[in-house]
């Protein structure tokens, strides 16, 4: 065997083995350490494919933002998990018969795949290895695919003006600081100097 | 990318600059008088962008390297589209301004969710396809949502949401698969390779999964789950939003990727399409006779319908693919008169949707009764009205190309359909009641039902000339 396929067994054999431990372990901060662990499998692989931005990638944006944000969502709402597993037993069946049957259907398509188009080359090497990710994706993102990237653009757009009609309060009765007005404040006209006596009130 | 793309996707561009300056606007300018300007300068744009896909010279060729097409059948779809979106953003207004919902991002997310209809109907891959439809549905999401103080409302959000992502991650799911199997996304590509390399079993499971995500989109049966419980706990208006213009792009690329995709494998897909159209056609209209919630009666009435226009799209033929366009658009006609009516159901200013609150409407306004019954008369495919040759274009097409017992069916489902639609006929002049409605409505809402009514009648002599545009278009698709 070669080192890559080593390498490949290597990475895959950790992707597997933390996606299974994410689904089986009880302690729910458990499952988001073993999905980081399982991100960095998956990145390894995306590596060994030569994909180096991708797997860059996957580090910095699931396993910083994502998964910490998971650990957040987990540490912070009082989700009882007792709760979302009781139906575990009573759907299982009905989940291991559909993953079965899905189970089936991929295999027989993997036995009726032929790789012609990809033996006359209609599919496109995704790596040229004569130059580095990122700057292949440089050269696409707003060339070629600005129509994806542009439309990508607007559903995340969409994602963030959703969020803010849905969860926006708009307080009237809280006071915000105003600069200008503090600063064009009249001192003659705010401040009022009294002189007062000893041993008498105001 | 060269100036031609930019010409070619030049309307949607409108859309889009229009939507990030008003909302960029209406945020600093935060006041009832912005979101006013916002509204109406949006329902302007958009029968403006109608007007400029009608008169664009830049269609037949694809642009982003055959990502986006403008073809007939494209011009066909979007100008509907646009013209329904204005509709019903007219009718909104004064609903929004009851509750206090007028609030600019309204018109904007309409507008956002509209342009993901322009590029999901004219998309010339698979990938636009997907951005389009999440685009549409993300948008569609948020405003099911729209009155979130109420428990209903968003209840239908989340339902909307859950299921929507569940039928998106299908579509997405069957893409790759037919990816896998024929080495593109594109869709002419997909065709020439199941015309070299046979329709291999990756390529007959992506479809069908394809076509599972698109028929959620159309709420066809087994796909319709959701639909009841969103029309009913959405705002109104936005209930009458997603019967049509929703509907209309969901057909659109229903018939985009059945025949740009697989037109050559047509045995492949007909059985299936067949089936959906069956069950929708009965469940739509047996389900519906229980119905007491006038919203809930109007999305199994939405769901028969998309039933009956299915019919047209298994014919297979030119002459089916016409008569579905003729049918949608005659169906959404019907929708905005209906919805500028239910809008307007209320007693003592609280909105009632109980449709037994509609007895003996025609002493409240003998008018308006009339031209409801018109409309619901029109719904259920009475002659001599438009709806009814809307579904004899449909039946001929499907004798024509020997689905002589979906025809019989069909007609079956129509009749037992019109049991429902003539009860609130009934109800309204022989109806015993105990409170009537109040029967007022704003001018606006009057011109768009009486006008919805009118065409209806009209619809009988030429059917408004779609014939010509509509075969126009069925010829583009499937060349």
């Amino acid at each position: 065997m070669q080192a890559s396929g080593v390498i490949f067994y290597f990475f895959s054999f950790i992707v597997v083995f933390s996606a299974t431990l994410v689904v089986v372990s009880r302690n729910p901060v458990h499952s988001v350490l073993w999905l980081i662990l399982t991100f960095f499998g998956a990145s390894g692989l995306f590596i060994l494919l030569g994909a180096e931005f991708l797997a860059l990638m996957l580090m910095i944006v699931y396993v910083g933002a994502v998964a910490v944000l998971f650990m957040f969502v987990v540490m912070m709402l009082n989700i009882n998990f007792r709760d979302l597993k009781s139906g575990f037993t009573r759907y299982l069946p009905v989940g291991l018969l559909i993953g079965l049957v899905l189970f089936v259907e991929l295999s027989l398509i993997f036995g009726d795949w032929i790789p012609i188009n990809f033996m006359n080359g209609s599919i496109q090497k995704a790596v040229d290895l004569e130059l580095e990710n990122t700057k292949q994706l440089g050269r696409v993102l707003y060339t070629d695919y600005i129509l994806y990237f542009q439309l990508a653009g607007i559903i995340l757009l969409i994602a963030m003006i959703g969020a803010i009609v849905l969860t926006h309060q708009r307080k009237r009765a809280v006071k915000r600081q105003d600069v200008l007005t503090q600063m064009y404040r009249d001192p003659e006209r705010s401040i009022e100097l009294k002189d007062i006596k000893p041993g008498q009130g105001l | 990318m060269t100036h031609l793309d930019v010409l070619t996707i030049g309307p949607e561009l409108l859309l889009v600059i229009f939507c990030l300056i008003s909302l960029l606007v209406a945020s600093f300018y935060d006041s009832i008088n912005a979101s006013n300007l916002v509204f109406f300068s949006t329902i302007g744009l958009l029968i403006l962008v109608a007007f400029l896909i009608y008169i664009s010279p830049y269609k037949m060729m694809p642009a982003f390297g055959g990502a986006f097409v403008r073809d007939s059948f494209a011009q066909y779809f979007q100008i509907t589209i646009l013209l329904s979106v204005a509709a019903l953003l007219i009718l909104s207004k004064e609903y929004l301004v009851k509750y206090q919902l007028l609030k600019f991002e309204y018109p904007i997310l309409v507008a956002f969710s509209t342009l993901g209809m322009l590029i999901v109907v004219s998309s010339g891959n698979l990938l636009v396809l997907y951005l389009g439809i999440e685009i549409q549905s993300l948008s569609l999401y948020v405003i099911a949502t729209f009155r979130r103080n109420n428990l209903k409302s968003t209840e239908a959000g989340l339902k909307y949401f859950v299921l929507g992502s569940l039928s998106s991650g299908l579509m997405l799911f069957g893409s790759s698969l037919i990816y896998g199997s024929t080495g593109s996304i594109e869709f002419k590509e997909i065709y020439a390779a199941i015309n070299s390399g046979g329709f291999l079993l990756g390529i007959m499971a992506g479809l069908v999964f394809l076509i599972s995500g698109m028929a959620f989109k159309a709420s066809a049966v087994p796909f319709h789950m959701w639909t009841p419980d969103v029309y009913e706990g959405s705002p109104t208006p936005v209930t009458g939003f997603f019967a049509t213009a929703p509907k209309l792009a969901a057909m659109a690329i229903l018939l985009r990727v059945l025949f740009d995709c697989f037109g050559s494998a047509v045995e492949s897909w007909q059985q299936v399409i067949i089936i959906l159209s069956f069950c929708s056609m009965f469940l739509g209209s047996i389900a519906a006779i229980g119905q007491k919630n006038i919203k809930r009666l109007m999305a199994f009435s939405s769901i028969g319908h998309v039933g009956f226009a299915l019919i047209g799209v298994a014919c297979a033929t030119e002459e089916g693919i016409a008569a579905v366009l003729i049918y949608m658009v005659i169906y959404v006609i019907m929708n905005v008169g209906v919805f500028a009516f239910i809008l307007n159901m209320e007693r003592e200013g609280v909105a009632v949707t109980n449709i037994e609150s509609l007895a003996m409407y025609s002493d409240v306004s003998p008018g308006q009764a009339f031209f409801l019954a018109i409309l619901l008369f029109s719904l259920a495919g009475i002659p001599p009205l438009a709806g009814f040759f809307a579904k004899f274009y449909i039946f001929s097409a499907a004798i024509d190309s020997g689905l002589i017992w979906l025809a019989i069916s069909g007609g079956i489902a129509s009749v037992v359909a019109a049991f429902y639609y003539l009860r609130i006929v009934y109800l309204m002049y022989f109806g015993e009641s105990k409170e009537l409605l109040t029967g007022s409505m704003p001018v606006t809402h009057w011109i768009l039902f009486v006008g919805a009514a009118l065409l209806m009648l009209v619809g009988t002599v030429n059917l408004y000339g779609l014939d010509g545009p509509a075969k126009v278009a069925a010829f583009s698709l499937l060349n």
